[in-house]
Order: structure tokens, then C-alpha cells, then sequence
């Protein structure tokens, strides 16, 4: 039963003359006739799907998709000060146009010899990493940064044979969820216990003491951020490394990579693996799309060994062309089946080539400035709204993001967010139910990308909103 | 119009290009960043006033120093030697569905560039509504379903999502101690292996028997009292579809087990067949595959997974919802497995998803199934008889075919890796040979969906054959392929040999004794 009138755009073979000509090669009546023959009638769906009507006109389609979108606000029509896991930078137009490049945009899983290009790009991007971590390995990146310290917690419970794994108290709540999945529930048998170490309620900073209270000779590894969730660079990291070390777990920490022109990368503080977003490296927030968790680490056989991410090696050929492939390949799932080290699939690569692209445009020089400028902005807020009647920022020593807590205000965080709102002004973060120690807190995002009227307009705002 | 396909001269792009380090020199740069107002530099001082000094760095990181047009030129180089899917007829990557994706859609998926997302709901409206109705309206009316997530970035992440969902679930019952068994099939992807073996679980691996499947009798003496569920792709990787998958959902279902339905590449069963009728708790649907969202040379993707309103609970944090004509998302759902991914997922493939499905309909969905089973029928016609392919177990297949090149091998010496590397010397993207264990020796798993014209068939074939021909006839030209490409035959022995493999150019470097 071959209609005659459907010609789809998008399907060459909807031709009807074309189809019957395939159809009398097969040697089959129709489509039917062959499902029929593969899948039982009881199985067949026996009425067309209830969809909406098509608009296979790109025009149509436009509009109605373009109608439905309008109904957004966004980052570029408001003010934001939101970040907390997915922040707002500039991309460069070059990341776009590599991004949008058809070749990367479509390629998937193509050889080395075809997808050559592809291939280098990720290398590159593996490279510049490297660079910024000081590390010698990193593959193609997962998800994001949760997924990212995820598979470094069960690493490391595999490479001590160790099931605890300390984490701080002052981490996304998502991503804590995230970490929480990999490490099991305790009735199965790969469980990893989970304990947190506590903050100086004065700094912001973890707790040292209650790190050494609570790291044992059955740790796997400890888990640390830098800048932590509520944007407070660690200053003890080297110590917390130490301590880590002197009990044989691994020392993981997570990084934002738009810090690392300006604080000392991980490597520099004795990290055994490195963990973080390539979000803020050039590739758009895409409401949370845009994320990729990259993971690094020292080149060793038994670190290497227990990535469950691609790897792409470089080698050269006697003509002197660079060649790239894939390292240990039997680690990952594709071979290793329920044997390979956790799981492996369609991952993040297009951001990897555009955050590759952007480290390439920044440089050295580029990304110490960015880092600088995101510094210097977001201290500047922070001074201006602390100067505010009731508005207390109680940990200074931060990157990008600061905790902006108004309990002598006697309002609370979601009303306040409304009259920003109301004002074209998306407020920091509500942070009050996921750390209710901490207030009636919010926490504030500033990058590069802010300009000095736009924090001076944060400021008067908010006062206006504090009234 | 039957005939030979007159195969093209093709010769891929040669750059020789350097690695990124090696080019630029010190002091150029590509960009410039935002500028810091006089007045804020003034007031925030040194910036070791700023943070401790011991916290910054050193030694600047050793990133390549270039000008704006010489990154540009490296990369569109890069691009240039990548033949990607749209260059080429890359129906050859079987399980992959290298569908075309509309090229407006990529301008939509741009409206949601500058979002995040933890705006305000009330300014996530249009978001929402996508999310929302590409998952009730469409997903739930091709797969029975009832309520979707999109957090899963990829299908692996969605059959590990559900390998949590079943772990929630059991463990609600307090089972979850003794039901800590899933059981799959070796020619069901791998994921459907070692996702449940990550959440936790052990696996079983039915094997097949001579029709390529494994019996239902084996499945009946694998389920127990230890079953926790079933974690099945249908049509398998073969592309053999399992006739007896309710008779399958049934007795795991008798035994207490749940079933999780693996359709990432659903493509030629829309609105043929569905999860539900098939008696399945849960699938997911591979939107960079069956529902035309490009690939990105490996992600981001998004693995959307359909559950029953049974596990709808157990679904992740949030999940989009509507009351009245206002969506929202709600986080607070107490017997959710949390999160499996931050924050919504990638938003950005389910807006061009909902476009695609939009631009096609019901009449379109069904007409690209078709199509896609048709082609992979001809195709099949015209492999036939081409001389080393065959193809073991026999039996029509839906969407894609496992074939060998055994035969090839042993009358020629060349495999299907050989035959791989020649086939791009005609313009052709290397194939998907299969995930391990190799059961059917020297595999090649075609799925020319419904992208592909029927010249483009005839193309493919008769690059395979020729390919082919070559090996009986000079063996060594394809051995030492390929010739037209961007690049020359290399040794892959370093890429596992510590001494020698390099992820990174400071890497590759010091293993050369360079500095």
C-alpha cells in the first residue's frame, strides 16, 4: 500500500516510483507485507500515531518553534548573577564557527584515518588540558563535572581497593546526587561510603580537623573543590594533599578551568586526579546543555588503567604523519561489557573542540587576564553589595561566585529574588534550603562578562529591593 | 534506474597540519578579553591582595600562543580532514543512525543558548513546554509511556539511569540485597551490560542459538528469585528482531523483575511497534539517533527515557510538569533516584528533536521507519552475491545487519579492519564493524536509514564490492590502505604501551625525549 502523494524533504526514498522499484527488488508488496514477516500481529500497531499535525514547511516550523521559545527570558535580556555549576562567559565567535563546522557537528564515530581532524582536535584538546591541570592525561570529557568526580570517586576506589570516600560538606547538592548514584547503596557490593568533612564557618574553607578526624586507612580517596561551590578557593590545598597521601588515599579535586591563568593548577599541590566543567572554556550555557566534565591525571600505567573515558594517544608514521587512536581501548565498556571500568558512551566531544578552540584563542596571557578580570569584578560586587544595610558576604576568599547572606535584613532570599526579578535582575542562587547553617543566603555569580555599571546597577537594585 | 554505481575519484584533503603547539609564536594571541574599568582595578588592588599568593600560579600554563586567524585556519584545517557524516554516505555506522539533521534546526537549538538553568521558572516557560510535549505528546504516544526524563546525556546514560531506577525500586521493596541480577543478551548493546554492572548489579548474558537469538527457554532458566530485571535492545544489534519479547517481559515480570527496553536506535519501529505493547517498564529513545540530533563527533547527546507511571517516582530530579497551562519543575519527588546529570540535560537536542518530529508528524514518523526497513532490505539485495560477505543466521532484519567478512579473510588475508581502512579511499566514512565479543568474525553492521537515497545505496554497495574485488585480486592495495585519505597507514601497537602512548603533547613530548 504505497501512497502516492508523501514526499518528505528529509527522506529521499518517500518517492513512490523509487520505493516500488526497491520494493520489486526485494520482492515484496509493501512495507507491511515485511514487518509481517519480522515482527508478530499482536506486536503491530494497528492505528497511526495521534500527533500532532506536521508543519514540514521550514517556515511554519520556524515560526512555531521561534513562537514557543519567545516565551523565554534569558541571560542575554536580563541581568544575571546566577552560576552555581553552569556560568556565563563570553564565547568566542571563533568557538561557534568551529562548532558549527558541519564536519564536527556531525561526525561520530568515524576511524582515524577518515576522521582524522576529529580525532587531533580531541587530542589538542586532551593537550591544553594538560596544560592547565599540569597533568599528562585527560580523555574525552562525560557529561559534566558531577559525572566527572563520579567516575574519579570509583577510580579511586578501585586503584586503592578502598570503599570510603570523604567529600566536603559544601558541595552542589547535585552534584552530590550525582556522586551518590556511583557510589551505590550499601546493600550492593561496589558501595562506597560516603562522609563529608565540615567548613570553617569563618573562612568557608574545609576543615582540617575534621579531615584528619576523619580520614582513616580505609579511605579511597579525598575529594576536594577549588573554588568550592560557594566559590571559595582552598588555601590548604598542598596540606590537604598530605594528609590524603599519608593515609594512601588519592587526592582528587575539582576544578573550575576558567581559574587556572590565575590559581596554581592541581598538579602544583600534589592532585593524583583532576576533575572539572569545560563549560566556562568558550561553549554557551545551553539552560545546563552546555556542560562537559573533563578528568586528568599523572601518566600512569595504573591511572590510566582505570579511566573509563576514551583516551586518544598520538603517534607518527615513518612519512612523519600524526596518527591517533584510541589508548587501552579494552578498559572501556564498548569491549569490556559488564567487566570494563564503569561506563562509557556518547559523551561531550563538540564542546570538547570548542573549549579546545578557546584555550587556543586565550593563551597563557588570555587566560590569566580572564582570570584576573573575573577577580577583580566579582570582588568589586562583593564589596559593593557588603556594603549594603544587613547584607553580610562571610567568606572573602573567593573566585567568580560569593555567598551573599541577608539575615539582618529580616527578608528572606525568595522575595527579594522576585523584586530583582521585576527589575530585570536574576539574583544569586537561593541557597538557604540546601545549607539552611547558613541563612538566608544567596550565591552570587560574576564573570568577565559583567561591566562596572552593571554591578553598580546589582547594587542600587538591591538596595532598592531591601527597602 | 538499476546499473552500476560509477564510483567517484576522491582524493580527502591533505594538510599535514602540525598540532596546535607547534604553531604561533610567543606573544601572539587570539582574542582579547572584557576589559576591567579603570575604577574597579583602582579599588581591587594587586591581585595578591586579592587571594594569598600561594594560591596562585607560577608559571603560565604552556597553551599555544596564535594570532585569531591562524586558530581560525588550524581548525577549519582540522575540519577540513574530517569527513564527518554530511560530506559522505556514512550509512555504514550501524547502531548509530547517521541521519541527516535539518540544518533550521540548528538555529533553534541556538534560542536557548544564553538560558540557565536555574532562571526563574516563569522565564523558562518556552523551555518547559518543549521539554514537556516533545516527552507526553510525542515520546509517550511512540513508545506507551508515561512519564519522561531528559537529564540522561547519551543512551548509555539512560540505561544506567535506569539500572538506578530498578536499584530504587527494589530496594523500596527491600529486595534489593537479593534481586541483584539483570540479565541481557550479548548482541544487546554494551551498555545494557555494564550500566546495571556500574549501578551495582551482577549480569547475566544469554548468548544465541543458531537463529541468532537467544531461546526463550533460556531465558526461563536464567530468571530466579535473584532477578532483578531484564536490560534488552530489540532488534538486537543483529538487527534481529525477538519475536517473543512480551512472552520475554512476561516471565520476567512473573519472576519479579522489571525490563528496561534499550531504543536507542528506534528508527525503523515508529509507530510500528511500541515498549508498551511489548510489556516494557521503561526505554529510552537516542534523540542524536532516531530523533535527528546531530551526532557532535561524539555527543552531547541525550538518552530520553520512558517509564511507566508505576516508576514514575523513581524518575530524576527535577522532572518538567504542567498544571493548568503553566509548566514548571518539581524536585520534590522523596523516592526519586536524585540525579544522574546536572540541572535538565542537553535542552538544546530536545528542542531540535521536538522540531524534527514536528517537521515529520505521524504520516512522517511511520514513513521513516518504513523506509528505513525497506532500505536496509535492498541494501541488503545489493551485498548480495558480492564475493567474501555473507551473512550468518539468516532471517529478515529490521533496520540493520550484522555481516562477515570471514570468508573474505580466509580466501584473501584481508579483514575486515583492511577493508575498512580502503573503503574511505572512496569517499565512504569507515563502517561499524560491532562491539565485542566478536561473536560473528570480521563484522560489518550497515544501517542505511532513511536518509540515504537509493543511489546512495547503490554507491555504498558498490564501493564494498569493488573493495572486495580488490582483496582477491591485490590484496596487498588494501591491505596498506588507505591511499586517498588525509593520511597513511600507522602502527596502533603504542596506543597501549605505556613507554609510548601520549594523551597529551607535554606527554608525547618527554616519551620522545623532547623538550
Amino acid at each position: 500500500m504505497v501512497e502516492d502523494d508523501f514526499v518528505h524533504p528529509y527522506i529521499p526514498n518517500s518517492v513512490p516510483d523509487v520505493k516500488r522499484e526497491m520494493l520489486r527488488e526485494i520482492g515484496a508488496q509493501d512495507a507491511r507485507e515485511l514487518y509481517a514477516e519480522m515482527i508478530p500481529d499482536r506486536l503491530l500497531l494497528k492505528r497511526p500515531l495521534d500527533l500532532p499535525e506536521p508543519l514540514p514547511s521550514e517556515l511554519d516550523l520556524r515560526r512555531h518553534v521561534e513562537g514557543i521559545l519567545s516565551k523565554n527570558g534569558t541571560c542575554a535580556d536580563h541581568l544575571s548573577f546566577l552560576g552555581s555549576g553552569c556560568w556565563q562567559h563570553y564565547v568566542p565567535a571563533v568557538c561557534l564557527e568551529i562548532m558549527g563546522r558541519s564536519e564536527f557537528l556531525t561526525a561520530y564515530a568515524g576511524g582515524p584515518y577518515s576522521d582524522l581532524g576529529r580525532f587531533q582536535a580531541i587530542f589538542e584538546f586532551q593537550s591544553m588540558i594538560g596544560e592547565l591541570v599540569g597533568m599528562e592525561v585527560s580523555g574525552l570529557p562525560t557529561y559534566d563535572w558531577a559525572g566527572a568526580a563520579g567516575n574519579a570517586v570509583r577510580m579511586a576506589q578501585r586503584l586503592t581497593g578502598r570503599n570510603r570516600v570523604l567529600i566536603p560538606r559544601i558541595i552542589s547538592p547535585g552534584r552530590r546526587s550525582v556522586i551518590e548514584n556511583y557510589a551505590q547503596p550499601s546493600q550492593m557490593p561496589g558501595h562506597i561510603e560516603i562522609e563529608e568533612v565540615g567548613y570553617d564557618p569563618g573562612t568557608g574553607a574545609l576543615d582540617l580537623g575534621d579531615l584528619e578526624a576523619k580520614i582513616d586507612e580505609e579511605t579511597a580517596g579525598v575529594y576536594v573543590e577549588s573554588p568550592s561551590y560557594l566559590g571559595v578557593v582552598e588555601t590548604e590545598l598542598k596540606e590537604i594533599g598530605e594528609i590524603a597521601h599519608d593515609h594512601g588515599a588519592e587526592f582528587i579535586v575539582g576544578v573550575d578551568p576558567i581559574t587556572l591563568g590565575v590559581l596554581a593548577p592541581p598538579a602544583d599541590y600534589g592532585a593524583d586526579i583532576a576533575c572539572g566543567d569545560i563549560q566556562p572554556l568558550g561553549v554557551p550555557m545551553f539552560a545546563g546543555g552546555g556542560l562537559g566534565g573533563f578528568i586528568a591525571s599523572r601518566d600512569e600505567e595504573r591511572y590510566v588503567g582505570e579511566y573509563p573515558l576514551r583516551l586518544i594517544s598520538v603517534t607518527e608514521n615513518e612519512r612523519g604523519e600524526y596518527g591517533f587512536g584510541q589508548c587501552t581501548f579494552d578498559r572501556t565498556s564498548y569491549i569490556g561489557r559488564d567487566k570494563a571500568k564503569d561506563w562509557i558512551g556518547t559523551s561531550t566531544a563538540l564542546w570538547a573542540i570548542g573549549a579546545g578552540v578557546y584555550m587556543a584563542l586565550m593563551g597563557p596571557r588570555g587566560m590569566r587576564e580572564v582570570g584576573e578580570a573575573i577577580l577583580r569584578k566579582s570582588h568589586y560586587a562583593a564589596r559593593l553589595v557588603s556594603e549594603l544595610d544587613g547584607v553580610n558576604v562571610p567568606f572573602r576568599g573567593f573566585f567568580k561566585e560569593f555567598l551573599v547572606n541577608i539575615d539582618a535584613t529580616g527578608r528572606d532570599v525568595a522575595t527579594v529574588n522576585e523584586g530583582l526579578l521585576e527589575r530585570g535582575i536574576f539574583g544569586g542562587k537561593d541557597v538557604s534550603l540546601e545549607f539552611p547553617e547558613l541563612g538566608q543566603s544567596s550565591l552570587y555569580c560574576v564573570t568577565e562578562m559583567h561591566t562596572k555599571n552593571e554591578l553598580d546597577r546589582l547594587a542600587v537594585t538591591l538596595e532598592e529591593v531591601l527597602k | 534506474m538499476t546499473g552500476v554505481a560509477k564510483l567517484r575519484r576522491y582524493h580527502a584533503p591533505v594538510w599535514d597540519e602540525s598540532i596546535i603547539h607547534e604553531l604561533g609564536r610567543k606573544g601572539e594571541r587570539g582574542i582579547s578579553v572584557p576589559r576591567v574599568e579603570d575604577e574597579i582595578t583602582a579599588q581591587t588592588g594587586a591581585i595578591d591582595s586579592i587571594l594569598p599568593g600561594k594560591v596562585l600560579r607560577e608559571t603560565p600554563p604552556n597553551l599555544p600562543e596564535l594570532s585569531q586567524a591562524q586558530v581560525l585556519r588550524h581548525y577549519l584545517r582540522l575540519s577540513q580532514v574530517t569527513l564527518g557524516m554530511e560530506l559522505d554516505i556514512d550509512l555504514g555506522v550501524g547502531t548509530c543512525t547517521m541521519k541527516y539533521s535539518p540544518k533550521v534546526n540548528e538555529g533553534l537549538a541556538a534560542l536557548t543558548a544564553d538560558i540557565h538553568p536555574l532562571q526563574p521558572e516563569g522565564t523558562l516557560q518556552g523551555l518547559l513546554e518543549i521539554l514537556y510535549e516533545f516527552g507526553h505528546t510525542f515520546l509517550g504516544e511512540v513508545s506507551g509511556m508515561d512519564e519522561f526524563s531528559f537529564q540522561p546525556s547519551g543512551g548509555s546514560a539512560a540505561a544506567y539511569n535506569n539500572a538506578c531506577i530498578m536499584r530504587a525500586y527494589h530496594g523500596e521493596n527491600g529486595e534489593l540485597e537479593q534481586r541483584n541480577e539483570i540479565i541481557t543478551t550479548v548482541f544487546s548493546h554494551p551498555c545494557d551490560a555494564a550500566c546495571p554492572a556500574t549501578a551495582g548489579f551482577r549480569v547475566v548474558t544469554l548468548y544465541p542459538e543458531e537463529d541468532g537469538l537467544p531461546s526463550t527457554d533460556a531465558l526461563k532458566a536464567a530468571v530466579n528469585e535473584n532477578t532483578a530485571g531484564l536490560f534488552i535492545t530489540n532488534p538486537e544489534d543483529t538487527g534481529i528482531f525477538n519475536r517473543e519479547i512480551d512472552e520475554w517481559t512476561r516471565i520476567v515480570h512473573e519472576a519479579g523483575g522489571l525490563c528496561a527496553y534499550d531504543q536507542a536506535n528506534a528508527n525503523a519501529l515508529l509507530g510500528v511497534t511500541r515498549a508498551q505493547e511489548a510489556g516494557f517498564d521503561m526505554c529510552f529513545f537516542n534523540l542524536h539517533k532516531t530523533f535527528g540530533s546531530p551526532h557532535g563527533s561524539s555527543g552531547p547527546g541525550c538518552g530520553a527515557v520512558g517509564v511507566t507511571e508505576e516508576l514514575a517516582p523513581y524518575l530524576p530530579v527535577p522532572v518538567v510538569v504542567k498544571e493548568g497551562d503553566r509548566y514548571g519543575l518539581d524536585y520534590d519527588r522523596p523516592r526519586s533516584i536524585g540525579r544522574v546529570r546536572d540541572f535538565l540535560g542537553n535542552v538544546q537536542v530536545v528542542v531540535r528533536s521536538y522540531a524534527w518530529a514536528m517537521a515529520l508528524g505521524a504520516r512522517g514518523l511511520r514513513e521513516v521507519a518504513e523506509v528505513s526497513m525497506i532500505n536496509n532490505q535492498y541494501l541488503e539485495k545489493k551485498l548480495q552475491g558480492i564475493k567474501g560477505v555473507t551473512k550468518p543466521f539468516g532471517g529478515r532484519r529490521i533496520d540493520q545487519i550484522r555481516y562477515s567478512l570471514q570468508t573474505l579473510k580466509e580466501e584473501t588475508g584481508v579483514g575486515v579492519d583492511d577493508v575498512n581502512r580502503r573503503i574511505v579511499d572512496y569517499g565512504i566514512q569507515t563502517f561499524f564493524t560491532s562491539h565485542h565479543p566478536w561473536l560473528v568474525p570480521e563484522p560489518f553492521t550497515p544501517e542505511p536509514c532513511e536518509t540515504y537515497s537509493k543511489a546512495d545505496i547503490d554507491y555504498w554497495a558498490e564501493a564494498l564490492r569493488r573493495v572486495c574485488e580488490e582483496a582477491y585480486s591485490d590484496p596487498e592495495l588494501v591491505r596498506s590502505a588507505p591511499h586517498n585519505s588525509s593520511m597513511h597507514i600507522f602502527d596502533p601497537s603504542s596506543f597501549d604501551d605505556p613507554e609510548r602512548w601520549a594523551m597529551t603533547w607535554r606527554a608525547y613530548k618527554r616519551k620522545r625525549g623532547e623538550k
